[in-house]
């Protein structure tokens, strides 16, 4: 994936600034800033309706926001819309696959309108469709593609004029697991190779997995950034799940528990479970276990794991983070959804 | 992270192309997009070839035989070039269909983004959907050949007559194409363009004389664009006189693509949504 003429390194590919746009009474948006490196891959993080795809889309040239500006490769998405689309390649919430045409074609297509002359769109064509493992499908329409192949199609697809900032919008979201899990060996790949990509997700473990840093958004407003580690550090690294047998000591289990908790960390409560970050899991599960035995709680099950994403966010915003839906073509919700027991319990 | 201070530009490489003849290869390859996808599609195919052939049969011997006009001794004569152009003009309302469903696909927003010419994607969708109105109209002119319909003008009047025909179609594809653009779905954008289609073209002349219609509903007919556009065409095939009716339906076919063609263009590349 080379890119020519590569900008000064010294000016970030993407700059948002104070980005804010309103719909009605909505407030999509309330001022977000964030930067991407050059070859980075910074993941935006948050629940459905938090302002994901307004964000891309607004870099993307596709929306005007209410204030704040937009740079790629320092160039004014709002005062030069065009030459900052000549360096972008976007991938959408949903498949923005050609269902007539043929993989080939679709790719061709795209490549044509980036105006690269037919022969180069060819052969780009060819080397994506090798590169997106795709060649057994080129000469078939994608209706017949699976929603694995028709993402990857729309990935390659968005690289056809080799963009110096690829735009992925929820770009595993509705995928089976394991088209999901070939998905992220096809982001990652890019990333390794140096893509400079704006990754959104509402997946807590595909941030971690994939960006190599993390904006947290919620409601329009940027409430955590820096790396997986940075953010699972807030919360404290290790977690000790206790599942009690009756729910209603759930309380005082909290109240019991805190003076173990370590840092900053919060005792969280989900239905029957109790969480309680700590620092090292040394000697810690025999005290939280004696302590409740000593009220009189009893305990049903205790667990170590290390804090996931899931805890940051819950730690961040009180609320869980809604775990993404069936539904992805769910585009505009009236309202982020709380679900609150999915959260404390997935590990 | 703090944000630091407003980069400045870093003049590149990758420019784009501006200019006329960008524009128009732009607009060639989205044509060539719904050209390439029209044969494989057997759903839009059959409904541009049986539905006008159904039409023309249908009206032909269920209506043929029951209604006179005065001025016509053979409905026929009559008859077909109000359904030639009833089936044109509803062949304009896949544009609107055919954006919405681009639209909601998400294919328009990729298109927005690209550094193309942004009209284009309406420009080549019209196109193409003409091309296909093209081979609707010859397949149509052929059956009603087969029923007996004949030029009774010169081959001059009959070809203005048809080029009159696909011109005025094409008008209305463009007002298709700002709905396609504008409605939030597929089926908003189908009931939308059929909702005044029907009665653009049943409130005419099309199918009977006004002046057997209600007296509230003949000025409406007689003065519909649709009507003034059938009369035209009819004049012209059967070999009378159009008289003003030519240039009027000419006017409308204009005014009706430049009036939409800009709305919908603005409204599609608008970064409004
Ligand atoms: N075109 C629109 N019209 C009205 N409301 C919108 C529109 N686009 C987004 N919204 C609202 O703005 C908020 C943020 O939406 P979005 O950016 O799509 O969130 P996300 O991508 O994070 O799920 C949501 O409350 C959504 O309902
Ligand atoms: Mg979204």
């Amino acid at each position: 994936m080379s890119i020519t003429q590569l900008p000064s390194p010294a000016v970030a590919a993407v700059v948002a600034q104070g980005l804010t746009k309103r719909f009605g009474t909505t407030e999509a948006l309330r001022g977000v800033d964030f930067e991407i490196e050059r070859g980075k891959v910074l993941g935006l993080l948050g629940p459905n309706g938090a302002g994901k795809t307004t964000a891309v889309r607004i870099l993307c040239t596709l929306l005007k926001p209410d204030a704040g500006r937009a740079f790629i490769d320092g160039i004014d998405v709002l005062a030069d819309p065009r030459r900052a689309r000549a360096r972008i390649g976007l991938t959408g919430q949903f498949a923005a696959v050609e269902e007539r045409l043929t993989g080939f074609e679709n790719l061709q297509h795209v490549g044509r309108l980036f105006h690269l002359r037919t022969s180069e769109a060819r052969r780009r064509a060819r080397e994506l469709l090798e590169q997106f493992d795709l060649v057994d499908a080129a000469d078939r329409v994608a209706r017949t593609y699976s929603g694995g192949m028709r993402r990857r199609l729309d990935i390659a697809m968005s690289l056809i004029g080799r963009p110096s900032v690829l735009f992925l919008d929820e770009p595993t979201t509705g995928l089976d697991p394991r088209s999901r899990l070939g998905m992220w060996d096809v982001i990652d790949e890019l990333g390794r190779a140096g893509t400079t990509t704006l990754l959104t997700t509402q997946y807590l473990d595909e941030a971690d997995r994939l960006a190599d840093q993390i904006v947290v958004i919620d409601q329009g407003t940027a409430i955590a950034r820096g790396t997986a580690d940075e953010l699972k550090r807030r919360v404290g690294g290790d977690l000790v799940d206790v599942v009690l047998a009756d729910p209603a000591d759930g309380r005082r289990a909290v109240e019991l528990l805190t003076p173990r908790a370590c840092g900053q960390g919060k005792v969280v409560l989900g239905t029957t479970t109790v969480t309680v970050p700590v620092d090292g899991f040394a000697g810690v599960v025999p005290a939280v276990v004696r302590d409740l035995d000593q009220a009189g709680i009893q305990v049903v099950d205790v667990g170590t794991r290390r804090s996931t994403l899931d805890d940051v966010f819950f730690a961040l915003t009180g609320r869980p983070a809604q775990e993404a839906d069936d539904e992805p073509s769910d585009d505009h919700p009236e309202a982020p959804t709380s679900a609150p027991e999915t959260k404390v319990e997935a590990g | 992270m703090a944000v630091a201070a407003v980069p400045t530009a870093t003049p590149v490489g990758g420019d784009i192309p501006r200019g006329f003849t960008w524009a128009v290869r732009d607009c060639w390859t989205e044509a060539s997009r719904h050209l390439r996808a029209l044969p494989r599609n057997p759903e839009v195919l059959a409904f541009s070839t049986i539905q006008p052939v159904m039409f023309v049969l249908l009206f032909a011997y269920v209506f043929g035989g029951a209604i006179n006009v005065p001025g016509y001794d053979d409905y026929l004569q009559f008859l077909l070039p109000g359904i030639f152009a009833q089936t044109v003009v509803f062949g304009s309302t896949f544009a609107a269909v055919g954006l919405a469903e681009d639209t909601t696909r998400g294919i328009a927003d990729r298109l927005r983004s690209l550094p193309m010419f942004g009209p284009a994607v309406l420009i080549g969708r019209t196109f193409a959907d003409l091309i296909r109105n093209v081979f609707t109209f010859v397949v149509m002119l052929v059956v009603a050949f087969l029923i007996g319909f004949r030029f009774e003008g010169s081959l001059a009047g009959a070809l203005a007559a048809s080029l009159l025909l696909l011109g005025f179609a094409y008008a209305f594809t463009w007002v298709n194409a700002l709905l396609g653009v504008s409605v939030g779905s597929v089926e908003a954008a189908n009931s939308a363009s059929f909702i005044w289609i029907f009665p653009l073209t049943f409130v005419s002349s099309a199918f009977v004389d006004p002046r057997s219609m209600p007296s509230w509903l003949e000025p409406i007919a007689r003065n519909n664009p649709f009507t003034i556009a059938t009369n035209a065409v009819r004049a012209l095939y059967n070999g009378r006189p159009p008289g003003a009716d030519l240039w009027l339906a000419v006017a409308w076919a204009v005014g009706i693509t430049v009036v939409f063609a800009v709305l919908a263009s603005r409204r599609f590349t608008a970064s409004t949504r």
